[in-house]
């Protein structure tokens, strides 16, 4: 099964077969990064543009490293140091990153469907490190592969994610990988972060925090951000910690093996306590290795990388 | 200067429908005959041959942004003219949100000369209810009364300040302004980029509620109750408007209210793949409320079709969806889709012209038909002519359509303003 997709902008747009592909590739890549030598010459000479128009050090970093490690040429440009952003509009910054001719952009943007937006007027391949609230593809590969890892499969694992669900493209492109790889994806949080009509993406809404979490395989906690508070989103932290945020008492109702992930940064004491975060359930570290795996995967299978592994 | 338009079947609400010749003098309508009755006689009369074409009262749009003082680069009054014209429009209320506001008399009598001098369609200038659209101190309504205005809207706003709204009905009263309300609830609507639901959540698009709306409909309809003074509500989208309307109407409240024809043929779908195509304020609602809205219209809760032309260059449409201008072009595509109504059942065409000509009239207080001593604003349709919507060969300076490439049936092939031809379709 080649891989024949030009860009990877949501996870609605991939098969079952391509993302068992990346998943696959994703663990060959993992290897490369246990090396002494960290670095292979798949993708010499190849550009990688790092658009960043929102501030996220760690998916930048995830994907630079990601490049390196596969010899490609990396270029960052971040909104705050890029004079290429002020006052120019998504389509300018197109075209003139199309005149630079680069092989792959991962955009980073505030807006949903600006990597869409991107992806239509290149011919480079667009990677969407995060639009907005629509989607973040590579980070839920990387969870996917996570748990594929601890649990063997996915396949029937019952998954809760809990918090907002309704600012979350994390939350969104997760609910609609996991589905389609066969689990089952329960939400709960506070019902004014739960967006009309998310069953839709293939979950299922739970009464409460405790419902999602019983018999649980995995449990995601989303970061809850205060500027929720202005927006009548929620009341203060503390109440959100008591009736919302992940603790010992809570892990107790899922599955004895259950595993624990963020997609970071975590505010400790508000979502998840911080006994749970670096407690034994807690698989947030291999999220961050296998971030950089799955993003090797990813700039590999745009750029041909699948398709010469399957002509013979 | 006299037109003599032979065998068209005319059709003006109310009156009896059938073939005839009607005969037009000096801007008015000097004589309506039987079909083949009127000759030809004198070198100074313009024949029309209008054989299998319809003869309706000349479209009025209640509701039009021609962008024209300050956002030239839109649209102007004469470019705006052009477009209503060329949609079987004679004439068009203007809407206030130029810049500078159409605030203050002076800017009523710029839009008035401007009109005037493209002489295509008649200009009714709508004023601002409050300075500046701040909705903080009222408009001089008599002063722009007197300039030629003809009511006052804060559109493209909506008032949220209920005492302003009950004051400004009561004050425009006394000048016999209309009221017209676009119905928004801010904080409600909030950053709100397309309409709430579940199109929204998986886009990742925050979402517009009807209530954001609905509520402000129900309150507008309170305060005419309370002041006894009607208003017209614009571009109607939801369900929940309709019923509370229609609810109004039965109470023997005095509301009159508008839909654009991009509420009742399209929904929110028409959002997918991120397409500012189908960016407006309100939204594009889901298809339970595109049926009420047509059924608002049949049994007459919705009294008009208004289009909420609001032109927009290509610069502030090809952006991400949430940076995307608010608002479509509508007057070349107005009475086609209209027409397709007609088509599909939901009205007769006594009913759409009833809609788009007859309502809109007694809404301004003026009186449209096809009738002897009426001034000779009529509008010549072709109900068969097949074509397909071009954007890039439409009249309005702007191209932001969803409509672009959709073939439809049946358009304007003739406008007639003021006894004068101002469009005359060359396909
Ligand atoms: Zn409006
Ligand atoms: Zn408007």
């Amino acid at each position: 099964m080649p891989f024949d997709k030009k860009d990877i902008l949501d996870i609605a747009s991939l098969s079952v077969e391509d993302i068992q592909l990346i998943l696959d590739t994703a663990e060959s890549m993992r290897e490369i990064s246990e090396r002494p030598i960290k670095k292979v010459p798949a993708l010499r000479g190849k550009t990688v543009v790092l658009f960043f128009y929102e501030p996220s050090t760690r998916t930048r970093l995830s994907f630079d490293l990601a490049a390196k490690r596969l010899s490609a040429d990396s270029v960052a440009i971040s909104a705050d140091m890029s004079s290429l952003v002020k006052g120019e509009t998504l389509l300018d910054t197109a075209r003139n990153i199309e005149a630079m001719r680069p092989d792959v952009v991962v955009l980073r943007h505030a807006y949903s469907g600006a990597p869409q937006f991107l992806a239509g007027r290149l011919k480079a391949s667009v990677i969407n490190a995060g639009d907005g609230t629509h989607a973040h593809p590579s980070q839920a590969l990387l969870d996917m592969l996570t748990v594929r890892r601890k649990k063997g499969t996915l396949q029937g694992l019952k998954i809760a994610i809990v918090g907002d669900i309704a600012h979350s493209r994390v939350a969104r492109s997760n609910c609609v990988g996991f589905t389609k790889m066969g689990a089952q994806v329960v939400m709960a949080g506070p019902p004014t972060m739960i967006p009309k009509g998310i069953e839709t993406l293939g979950a299922t809404v739970a009464p409460s925090i405790e419902d999602a979490m019983s018999d649980a395989d995995v449990i995601m906690m989303l970061r809850i951000q205060k500027e929720r508070l202005k927006k009548f989103s929620m009341s203060t932290e503390r109440e959100y910690a008591r009736h919302f945020g992940l603790n010992r008492q809570r892990v107790a109702l899922a599955r004895q093996d259950v595993v624990i992930m963020h997609p970071g940064p975590i505010n400790r004491g508000v979502e998840i306590a911080p006994d749970v975060a670096d407690g034994p359930h807690s698989i947030i570290l291999d999220q961050v290795t296998n971030g950089v795996a799955v993003r090797m995967a990813l700039l590999y299978l745009v750029l041909g990388g699948g398709r010469h592994a399957d002509t013979d | 200067m006299q037109i003599l338009i032979r065998n068209a079947r005319i059709i003006d609400p109310g009156h009896p429908d059938g073939p005839g010749d009607v005969l037009i003098v000096d801007g008015r309508i000097a004589a309506v005959e039987a079909a083949g009755t009127l000759a030809a006689d004198g070198a100074e009369r313009q024949v029309v041959e209008a054989q299998g074409l319809w003869l309706t009262p000349g479209l009025i749009d209640l509701h039009v942004h021609f962008r024209e003082p300050g956002q030239e680069y839109k649209e102007t009054i004469l470019t705006g003219s052009q477009a209503a014209a060329a949609g079987g429009f004679t004439a068009v209320c203007t809407m206030p949100n130029t810049d500078p506001v159409n605030d203050d008399p002076a800017i009523t009598a710029l839009i008035l000369r401007q009109a005037a001098a493209a002489g295509l369609v008649r200009v009714y200038p709508v004023a601002a209810i409050s300075k500046g659209l701040k909705g903080e101190q009222l408009c001089e309504f008599g002063e722009l009364k007197a300039a030629g205005a003809v009511a006052v809207s804060d559109d493209g706003r909506p008032v949220m300040n209920g005492q302003l709204m009950r004051r400004a009905l009561e004050y425009a009263s006394g000048f016999a302004l209309r009221v017209i309300s676009h119905c928004e609830d801010l904080h409600l609507a909030e950053s709100g980029a397309m309409n709430e639901g579940a199109v929204a959540t998986r886009m990742g698009l925050s979402g517009i509620p009807n209530a954001a709306e609905s509520v402000m409909v129900m309150r507008d309809i309170a305060l005419a109750a309370l002041t006894g003074v009607s208003v017209h509500i614009a571009h109607v989208s939801a369900a929940e408007s309709v019923a509370a309307i229609r609810r109004a109407k039965a109470d023997g409240i005095n509301v009159t209210a508008e839909t654009a024809p991009h509420y009742f043929t399209l929904t929110e779908a028409a959002v997918e793949g991120y397409d500012t195509h189908a960016k407006m304020n309100p939204p594009l609602r889901s298809e339970a409320d595109r049926q009420a809205i047509r059924q608002g219209l049949a049994d007459g809760t919705l009294d008009a079709i208004a289009t909420d032309h609001a032109p927009h260059a290509v610069s502030e449409k090809e952006v991400e969806f949430d940076r995307a201008a608010n608002g479509i072009i509508g007057l070349e595509t107005s009475l086609p889709l209209g027409l397709k109504l007609v088509a599909e059942g939901v009205l007769t065409i006594e009913t759409l012209i009833e809609r788009m000509a007859i309502a809109p009239a007694r809404i301004l207080g003026l009186e449209a038909g096809v009738r002897v001593g009426l001034p000779a604003d009529v509008t010549l349709i072709d109900p068969n002519k097949e074509f397909t919507v071009r954007a890039a060969a439409m009249q309005s300076k702007s191209r932001n359509t969803p409509f672009d490439g959709w073939t439809l049936k049946g358009k304007a092939v003739m406008t007639i303003m003021d006894g004068r031809i101002v469009y005359r379709d060359q396909g």
